[in-house]
C-alpha cells in the first residue's frame, strides 16, 4: 500500500478518532454551527450506531468521518484520525485516493445516488480502476461474487443493467456492493434502507450485516430508525441538534438509556391510543362498494375493493408502495372516476366525479397530505391558506373568518398571534402539518383522508401529529381513512385495519385482532418485517424464515 | 433500438407534416406581398394587355391553390421551379449557394462546438474562478455585439494587416485549402456569434447536475474532477447542449445575410434577399422551403441524439 493512504497501524489501536468536531453550515449567509464539538471512537470491524431526528447532524459528521463537507458546510475545529491521518491536513489529491479506495460510503437514495447513464456494473469497476487497484476482468468477477452473496438474481448479468432496470431494494444492495468494490477498512452507512418498504428493507439489512461480518469492515451506521440500528450497530450514539446526547453498547442502550431526550425517543414508539369498539347496526360515513379502477382502459390499480368507515372511527390503509392505497383516496376524492363500483357517503351515493358533486359534499370529504412542504402554497400567508376553506364553504367573511382562523389555530395548538402572518417557509415542517390539518378542518367535514401525513416527519412530531388528530376526532366526530405504510402508526392510531396488496383488499379487521395471528401471509410477511427494538430480532427472523424467505423473494412465492 | 425506430417513423412523419404546414405559410406570405412581377418586369409604361400576356406565360393568373398544389408537386419531384426573373431553373441557382451555405455552416460548427463546450465544461469545473468569469464576459460580449460590427471589427484587425481576405467569393473550383483560407473570416465571426449561446447552456446543465446526488457519489468514491465532469455530468447533460447546438446550427444556414454580405459571400441568404427584391416567388419559396427543412431536420437530429443517448429512454422496461 502507498504511503500517502495511511499504514495500517496495530489492530489495538482506533481506526477512526475524532475529537471535538465542530462543523458550521452556512444558512442565509450566516455560519451557524451543525455540530458542537463530538468526539468519536470506532474499531476495526465495529459499527457505530448513529442516532438523532432530521437536523441532529447525523449525515454531516458520517461525512466528515470520510474528510468531506458538503457545499456550505466547514469544519471549524477539531481533528479526525483516520488509522493514524490526520485527514484535516491532506490535501484533495490524499483524500481523493483515500475516499471509496479505504472509506465508502452508501446513501440514502441509491435511485438517486446512481448515475443513470452508466451500467451498475461500469460503476462498481470505476473505483478499483480509477484507484489502480484491479483491472477491468478482475473487478467484474469481484463484482459478480458480491453480487451473489448478496442474494442478486443472475449476479452474472446484474451488473449489466442500468439503474433503472432492478427494483428499489437491489439498487440499495448494488450500492452496498460498490462501496465494498475496493474493500475499504470504513463504510459509511447513511439511511441506506429509509427509503424502501418494510418488507424490501429487510433483505438490505439482512445483506449490509452480512456483508460487513464477511469482510470483518468497519462501519458507521445512520438511521433515525432505533429497531434498524438495534439490529445493526454494537454499539449507538444518539445525537441532538449537533450535540451528543449519550453512548452506550447498543444492549444497554436500549434496556436503560440515561438521559431523558433518548428515553422520549424510545417511549414514541409505544404510544397507543385505546382501540374504540366496532360499530354495529349504523349507516357508515363512508362506505366503499366494490371499487375497480385505474388509469388506463386496460390495468386495475383498484380490484373489487370493499369496506366501511364509521362515524368517529380510523380506520388504516396499509399496504407497500405500488398496493393502490394513494388510488384509493383518489377514488373516494372524486380525482379518479372508478370503472365499477360506487362510494356512498352517509348512505346515499355520491356522483363519480367532483364536477358533478356539490359544494356540501366536497366540502364534507377533506384531506391531509403527505408533504405539507408542497401542499401549502408558500406565496400565501397562513391567515389565507386557513380562511379560504373557511370562506368558500362556510360563506364566512370579515371578523367571523379572522375569529374563526384564530379558533383553528387554537385547535391545533398554534398561538395565533405568534403564527397568522407567517408564510409557510417561516414554520418547521411538524408545524406546516399542523396548518395543513387546520386547512382541512376549516371547512368542518366529517371525513378526512390522511394520506401518510407523518411519514415525511420525525418520530416525536409524528408523535405530536398522531395525538392531535385523536384529540380532533373527538372534538369533532371525525372520521378518518388513514393511509400509511408504517405499521408503528397504524398501532398508535387505527381502530380498523385493511391491508392492501396489488390493488386488492388481503385482510381486514379491528386493530386488536390484526395484530394477533392468524393471519393472510401477506400481512404475516408485512407484521413480521417491521424490525422491533430487540438486537438479535433480525437474527431470529432468519433464523426461522431463513435469507431466502424474506423480501421480494418471499412476497414472490405467495403468488 | 425499437423504441428509437418507432420514434425516428414518428418524428420523420411530424416533420413532414410540419414541411407541408409550413410550404402553405410560405406560399400564403408570398402570395400576400405587394407588387406584382409581371409589373415589376415590364416597368410601370405596361400596357395591361402585356401584362395581361405576361402573366399568362407564367402561370400566374391561375387561382392561388392551383398554383400551390402544382409548386407543391414539383418541390415532391424535386422540381424547383424557373426563376421568374433569370428565367433559369432555380436547382441551378440554389445548389451553388446551397454548397457554400453548407461549408460556412460546418466550417464554424467544426470550430465552435468543440470550442463552445470544451469552454463550457472547463466554466463548470472551475466555476467562480477568473477562467470562468473571463470565458463568460467575452462570449457575452461577443454575442450582444451586432453580426456586421463584429465582421468589420475582424476585417478591420485582421484583413487589414493582410493575414486573411476580406473577401470570400468563391466558387465550385475552388481548391479546398483555399476555401477555407478565404472564408476564415466569415466563419470566425460566426463562432464568435454562436459560441456564447452553446458554451453558456453547456455550463449551465452541467452546474445543474453537478448539484445531484449520484455527483457527490463519485466525489465520495474518490474519482477526479474532470472525470467527474466528462463521465458523470457530461452525458446526463447531453440533451439541453444538443438541442441548443442544433438551434444555433439551424442559425447559421438560415440567418446569416449580413455576414454573407460583409464579407461577399455567395451564400443562400443573399439569393433569397435578392428573389424578395425582385418579387421572384419561386426563389423566395424554395429557399425558404430548404430553411425551413434544415431547422426540421436538425432539430430531429438533436432529439434522436438526446434519445440513444439516454437509456432510460431507450432501454424502457
Amino acid at each position: 500500500m502507498a504511503e500517502n493512504v495511511g499504514n495500517k497501524a496495530s489492530d489495538s489501536e482506533p481506526l477512526l478518532t475524532m475529537r471535538n468536531i465542530h462543523i458550521k453550515g452556512l444558512s442565509d449567509e450566516t455560519w451557524v454551527d451543525i455540530i458542537n464539538g463530538i468526539d468519536l471512537d470506532l474499531n476495526r470491524g465495529e459499527v457505530l450506531g448513529l442516532i438523532g431526528e432530521s437536523g441532529a447532524g447525523k449525515s454531516t459528521l458520517g461525512l466528515a468521518a470520510m474528510g468531506f463537507c458538503r457545499d456550505g458546510c466547514k469544519i471549524t475545529d477539531g481533528s479526525i484520525i483516520f488509522d493514524g491521518l490526520d485527514l484535516l491536513a491532506q490535501s484533495k489529491r490524499d483524500l481523493r485516493k483515500l475516499r471509496g479506495r479505504r472509506i465508502a460510503y452508501v446513501a440514502q437514495s441509491a435511485a438517486a445516488s446512481f448515475n443513470p447513464a452508466h451500467k451498475l456494473i461500469d460503476q462498481f469497476c470505476e473505483g478499483p480502476l480509477k484507484h489502480g487497484l484491479m483491472e477491468k476482468a478482475q473487478a467484474v468477477s469481484y463484482a459478480t461474487d458480491l453480487y451473489s452473496r448478496m442474494n442478486l438474481p443472475e449476479p452474472e448479468l446484474f451488473g449489466y443493467r442500468y439503474p433503472h432496470e432492478v427494483s428499489g431494494g437491489q439498487l440499495q444492495r448494488a450500492m452496498t456492493g460498490m462501496a465494498l468494490a475496493c474493500r475499504p477498512d470504513l463504510i459509511i452507512f447513511d439511511e441506506p434502507t429509509t427509503a424502501l418498504d418494510v418488507t424490501t428493507q429487510i433483505e438490505v439489512l439482512a445483506a449490509i450485516r452480512d456483508i460487513v461480518k464477511q469482510f470483518d469492515t468497519a462501519a458507521i451506521y445512520i438511521s433515525h430508525d432505533l429497531a434498524v440500528v438495534a439490529q445493526m450497530a454494537d454499539k449507538i450514539k444518539v445525537l441532538l441538534k449537533g450535540d451528543e446526547v449519550e453512548q452506550a453498547d447498543t444492549a444497554t442502550m436500549l434496556d436503560k438509556p440515561q438521559q431523558e431526550y433518548t428515553k422520549s425517543l424510545w417511549a414514541v414508539r409505544k404510544y397507543a391510543r385505546a382501540e374504540q369498539k366496532p360499530v354495529s347496526g349504523q349507516v357508515p360515513v363512508i362506505e366503499i362498494e366494490n371499487v375497480m379502477a385505474g388509469y388506463d382502459k386496460t390495468t386495475d390499480i383498484l380490484k373489487e375493493v370493499s369496506f366501511p368507515i364509521h362515524k368517529r372511527r380510523t380506520v388504516a390503509v396499509v399496504g407497500e408502495s405500488g398496493s393502490g392505497k394513494s388510488t384509493l383516496a383518489r377514488v373516494i376524492t372524486g380525482l379518479l372516476t372508478p370503472r365499477e363500483g360506487s362510494i356512498r357517503f352517509e348512505g346515499s351515493a355520491l356522483p363519480d366525479s367532483y364536477h358533478a358533486r356539490s359544494k356540501d359534499q366536497l366540502r364534507r370529504i377533506q384531506m391531509i397530505y403527505q408533504m405539507a412542504d408542497t401542499a401549502l402554497n408558500p406565496k400565501l400567508r397562513i391567515r389565507d391558506l386557513i380562511a379560504r376553506p373557511a370562506s368558500m364553504y362556510l360563506g364566512l367573511s370579515g371578523k367571523a373568518l379572522n375569529d374563526r382562523v384564530c379558533d383553528l389555530l387554537h385547535m391545533i395548538e398554534l398561538e395565533p398571534d405568534q403564527y397568522i402572518d407567517r408564510l409557510p417557509s417561516e414554520l418547521s415542517g411538524g408545524q406546516k402539518q399542523r396548518i395543513g390539518i387546520a386547512r382541512a378542518i376549516a371547512a368542518e367535514p366529517s371525513f378526512i383522508i390522511c394520506d401518510e401525513v407523518t411519514s415525511a416527519l420525525d418520530q416525536l412530531v409524528a408523535e405530536g401529529i398522531l395525538k392531535l388528530l385523536d384529540r380532533l376526532q373527538s372534538e369533532l366526530d371525525l372520521s378518518y381513512m388513514f393511509i400509511t405504510h408504517d405499521l408503528a402508526t397504524v398501532r398508535a392510531i387505527a381502530d380498523e385495519v385493511v391491508v392492501m396488496k396489488d390493488g386488492t383488499v388481503v385482510e381486514q379487521g379491528p386493530k386488536s385482532e390484526m395484530f394477533i395471528p392468524p393471519h393472510h401471509p401477506y400481512t404475516e410477511l408485512l407484521l413480521g418485517s417491521v424490525p422491533e427494538m430487540d438486537p438479535k430480532w433480525l437474527d431470529h427472523l432468519l433464523d426461522s424464515r431463513g435469507a431466502d424467505n424474506i423480501g421480494d423473494a418471499a412476497i414472490a412465492k405467495m403468488l | 433500438m425499437k423504441n428509437l425506430a418507432i420514434m425516428i417513423i414518428k418524428r420523420l412523419g411530424l416533420g413532414v407534416l410540419t414541411l407541408i404546414l409550413l410550404s402553405l405559410l410560405i406560399f400564403l406570405s408570398v402570395e400576400a406581398l405587394p407588387g406584382d412581377l409581371a409589373q415589376e418586369i415590364l416597368g410601370q409604361q405596361a400596357t395591361p394587355s402585356a401584362v395581361a400576356a405576361i402573366r399568362r406565360e407564367l402561370g400566374l393568373d391561375l387561382p392561388p391553390h392551383i398554383r400551390y398544389v402544382e409548386w407543391l408537386g414539383g418541390m415532391l419531384q424535386g422540381d424547383f421551379g424557373n426563376s421568374l426573373a433569370l428565367k433559369r431553373p432555380i436547382i441551378d441557382l440554389i445548389t451553388p449557394r446551397l454548397q457554400n451555405t453548407l461549408f460556412l455552416t460546418l466550417y464554424t460548427a467544426c470550430i465552435a462546438v468543440p470550442l463552445a463546450i470544451i469552454l463550457g465544461m472547463m466554466a463548470s469545473l472551475f466555476r467562480n474562478s477568473y477562467f470562468d468569469r473571463i470565458s463568460n464576459a467575452t462570449a457575452l460580449s461577443a454575442i450582444s455585439m451586432p453580426e456586421f460590427l463584429v465582421g468589420y471589427l475582424l476585417i478591420y484587425f485582421l484583413a487589414l494587416s493582410g493575414y486573411f481576405p476580406s473577401m470570400a467569393n468563391i466558387t465550385p473550383a475552388t481548391p479546398l485549402l483555399d476555401k477555407l483560407y478565404a472564408c476564415f473570416l466569415p466563419a470566425l465571426t460566426l463562432t464568435l456569434v454562436v459560441t456564447a449561446h452553446m458554451m453558456r447552456m453547456t455550463r449551465a446543465a452541467i452546474i445543474n447536475i453537478l448539484a445531484l446526488p449520484y455527483i457527490e457519489m463519485a466525489h465520495l468514491k474518490g474519482i477526479k474532477p474532470s472525470r467527474i465532469i466528462f463521465w458523470h455530468a457530461l452525458p446526463n447533460a447531453l440533451a439541453p447542449i444538443v438541442n441548443v447546438v442544433a438551434l444555433n446550427l439551424a442559425y447559421l444556414i438560415t440567418g446569416v445575410v449580413i455576414v454573407e454580405i460583409v464579407f461577399v459571400f455567395p451564400g443562400l441568404g443573399q439569393l433569397m434577399v435578392d428573389g424578395v427584391r425582385f418579387r421572384d416567388v419561386p426563389v423566395v419559396q424554395a429557399s425558404s422551403l430548404i430553411f425551413a427543412s434544415a431547422y426540421v431536420g436538425l432539430n430531429l437530429v438533436a432529439d434522436i441524439i438526446s434519445t440513444a443517448t439516454n437509456p432510460r429512454l431507450m432501454r424502457q422496461k
